[in-house]
């Protein structure tokens, strides 16, 4: 054996037997799930992460479908996904699940029509057709009708949907659903699903570099990374009949108009999609974070108690700013009260805001 | 034998030789073993799908989440034929850069071009994705494509329109992606090619290009053959660049300018939302199919070779 290597060893065994940095209870909690949300969890848990030193939180973006399976296997402490569990997967595991929504998402039509400065208005049932195959150029006069004004070249209509499963292809086809009995009749709702007409591309990055080398695609993306890349989006009419511009107060507007349909008692699972509320953008979604109704470790399970409201009140400055809609503040009281029915050994875990 | 042994005479396996022995036997046995249980767990995670859907699954097309309906024969064609696309534009693009490497390139070219053809192979596949995406198919568009429709336009290989994403990027980005294999392996074969086969050609009078195609060439078959297959089984398993360029669309069609999709990009776009376990399961269905073509292609290429070289010419042997 060399010297070298005697003294890595060395070096590696003083590191291994140092004594490890002096903090209380070290509670480690881990997660995974939605790729959506990923860039403001990890920015929570990190801003988290320098308030509380005794927490370690870790979040892994492996996909709501990798999220919900290791949710119910109970490899993770919490779960993190874009379209909620089906009621046969919430039996499957006995109903332990809450839904809490930590903010919103919004999902929007971008296009590739070069030389057009203004928007290009959209109504639900044009969109639908749209990706339905029936309409299958710009120059249509259902679009030409509802966008006076914007001079709509004769061009085919190339449709870019989503390659990979999303929880962004999910929020688009659940709205699509909504409003078209035919889309829903034909395709559906779902993370992937069988497309009539178009080209797939992987990930947002994927649909925009479809659609900006393709000229007269029209594609959606989510509105975090249409607004960071000032890509041109749709503007949509909603169930009140007024044009919106995706925006995130539009967003936060729309979870606003569907908390009228929610009921203080909702378990969270709701499409907010085609929401009423005059000023709503209507293709809009919570994310969800997954936590048990019960666990069997009361320290664990409050410290991620506390961490999921620090981030439902505290943490939601932070979302307008990466581009995430933050939730309604009226939501808040709802989620309080789903948040204290979480027992472990039968007794609740976090009784209210002041518990730390 | 009444003397005594001298010490350093052979007295049989000593226990390090027979632990050195067990040790490598061992680790000999770990590739087999870890292919057999790969095989065996995909067959184990596609049985729902087996059983739901019965063969049918290889040659219906369509493909629905929504409905927990499934059918990979869009996939099967798309990965056959963007592959076949691919060889037919790589190799004699690949094989002529060997042939001009070994035989026709001056001396102080030889090595720059080889080690660039060979570094094609060192480009991530995402990057090839990426040019693919904002070179590749903006001059398909504009140069390529519209002369190709003018005088093909009338066969069912170039109709319909081009969108930009479909088979015909695919096959191209592939070709380029399985050049530097073909043409790095045909070029070791090619010098491995006695120079007295080479002489005997030149000295019955025949051309350098005749000594190539009547001597060289057919020395060397069965290590070009066994070239192309490894450019195959490349290109059958690629991933990220042919999603990002293929379009992605569970469809067949003859025509080369429409989209397509292929099983290795299905199974790595679909997994992580593979919400329910029958979706699951059809995607490793998928990847069951994608594991027995990949096996079955290079079992054939092994027969083709012993079939057409016996073991006498270059480079059988290393395959």
């Amino acid at each position: 054996m060399n010297r070298r290597l005697l003294i890595t060893i060395g070096i590696a065994g003083a590191l291994a037997c140092a004594p490890p940095p002096p903090v209380a209870a070290q509670v480690r909690l881990n997660g995974a799930g939605a790729t959506f949300p990923n860039i403001i969890y990890q920015n929570w848990i990190l801003t988290y992460n320098q308030k509380f030193d005794n927490v370690e939180i870790n979040y892994q973006s492996i996909g709501s479908g990798g999220g919900i399976r290791q949710f119910s296997e109970k490899t993770v402490d919490f779960g993190g996904s874009d379209a909620p569990m089906t009621d046969s997967a919430i039996a499957a595991i006995d109903g332990n699940v809450l839904h809490i929504p930590t903010v919103l998402g919004a999902v929007v039509a971008t296009y590739n029509l070069p030389g057009l400065a203004q928007a290009v208005r959209f109504t639900p049932d044009v969109l639908a057709d749209i990706f339905l195959g029936k309409i299958t150029n710009w120059s249509d006069a259902r679009l030409t009708s509802i966008n006076p004004g914007v001079t709509l070249p004769n061009q085919d209509i190339i449709v870019v949907h989503r390659s990979d499963g999303s929880g962004t292809t999910y929020v688009w086809v659940d709205y699509l659903t909504k409003v078209s009995p035919e889309w829903a009749r034909r395709v559906g709702r779902g993370t992937s699903v069988n497309w009539p007409v178009g080209l797939g591309g992987r990930g947002n990055e994927g649909v925009t570099a479809t659609t900006r080398q393709t000229p007269g695609a029209i594609g959606y993306v989510e509105l975090g990374y249409a607004l960071i890349n000032k890509m041109p989006v749709g503007v949509v009419r909603n169930k009140s009949g007024n044009w919106i511009t995706p925006s995130l107060e539009s967003v936060t507007a729309a979870a606003a108009g569907a908390m009228r349909d929610m009921g203080s008692d909702t378990d969270f699972r709701v499409s907010i999609t085609d929401p009423s509320g005059a000023q709503a953008y209507p293709i809009a979604s919570f994310t969800w974070l997954l936590v048990r109704k019960q666990y069997p470790d009361a320290a664990k399970s409050r410290e991620l108690v506390t961490f999921v409201w620090w981030a439902l009140t505290d943490g939601q400055a932070k979302a307008a700013g990466l581009g995430y809609a933050p939730l309604p503040a009226a939501l808040r009281p709802w989620i309080q009260a789903r948040l204290t029915t979480i027992t472990a050994g039968g007794r609740p875990v976090w009784t209210g805001p002041s518990t730390r | 034998m009444s003397s005594p042994e001298p010490r350093w005479t052979l007295r049989g396996p000593n226990t390090g030789d027979r632990a050195y022995r067990v040790v490598l036997t061992g680790l000999a046995l770990v590739l087999p073993l870890l292919i057999l249980v790969l095989f065996a767990q995909l067959v184990v995670s596609a049985l729902p799908a087996i059983a739901k859907f019965g063969p049918s699954f290889l040659w219906t097309s369509t493909w629905d989440p929504v409905a927990e309906v499934y059918g990979a024969a869009p996939m099967i064609f798309g990965t056959l034929a963007s592959s076949f696309l691919a060889l037919l534009i790589a190799i004699p693009l690949a094989v002529g850069v060997a042939i001009f490497l070994t035989e026709f390139a001056p001396r102080w070219l030889r090595q720059p071009v080889a080690f660039l053809v060979e570094l094609l192979a060192a480009i991530p596949s995402v990057v090839y994705g990426l040019w693919g995406i904002f070179v590749l198919i903006p001059f398909l568009r504009a140069h390529v494509v519209p002369p190709l429709k003018a005088v093909l336009g009338w066969t069912p290989f170039f109709q319909g329109a081009f969108y930009g994403n479909s088979l015909l990027a695919g096959g191209i980005i592939l070709a380029i992606m399985v050049v530097p294999y073909i043409a790095a392996v045909s070029r070791e074969v090619l010098l491995a090619v006695p120079s007295s086969q080479r002489e005997a050609a030149l000295a019955m009078g025949a051309t350098r290009w005749e000594a190539v195609r009547s001597a060289v060439l057919p020395y060397g078959r069965a290590g070009i053959i066994g070239a192309i297959i490894l450019g195959l089984g490349r290109s059958l398993g690629e991933t990220m660049a042919v999603t990002m360029v293929i379009g992605n669309r569970h469809d067949i069609g003859l025509s080369a300018l429409q989209p397509a999709y292929t099983m290795a990009a299905a199974i790595a776009n679909e997994f992580t939302e593979a919400t329910t376990d029958m979706y699951l399961s059809a995607l490793f269905e998928v990847g069951l199919i994608l594991f027995i073509i990949t096996v079955a292609v290079n079992a054939l290429a092994r027969l083709l070779i012993w079939r057409v070289a016996r073991g006498a010419a270059v480079g059988s042997r290393a395959l």
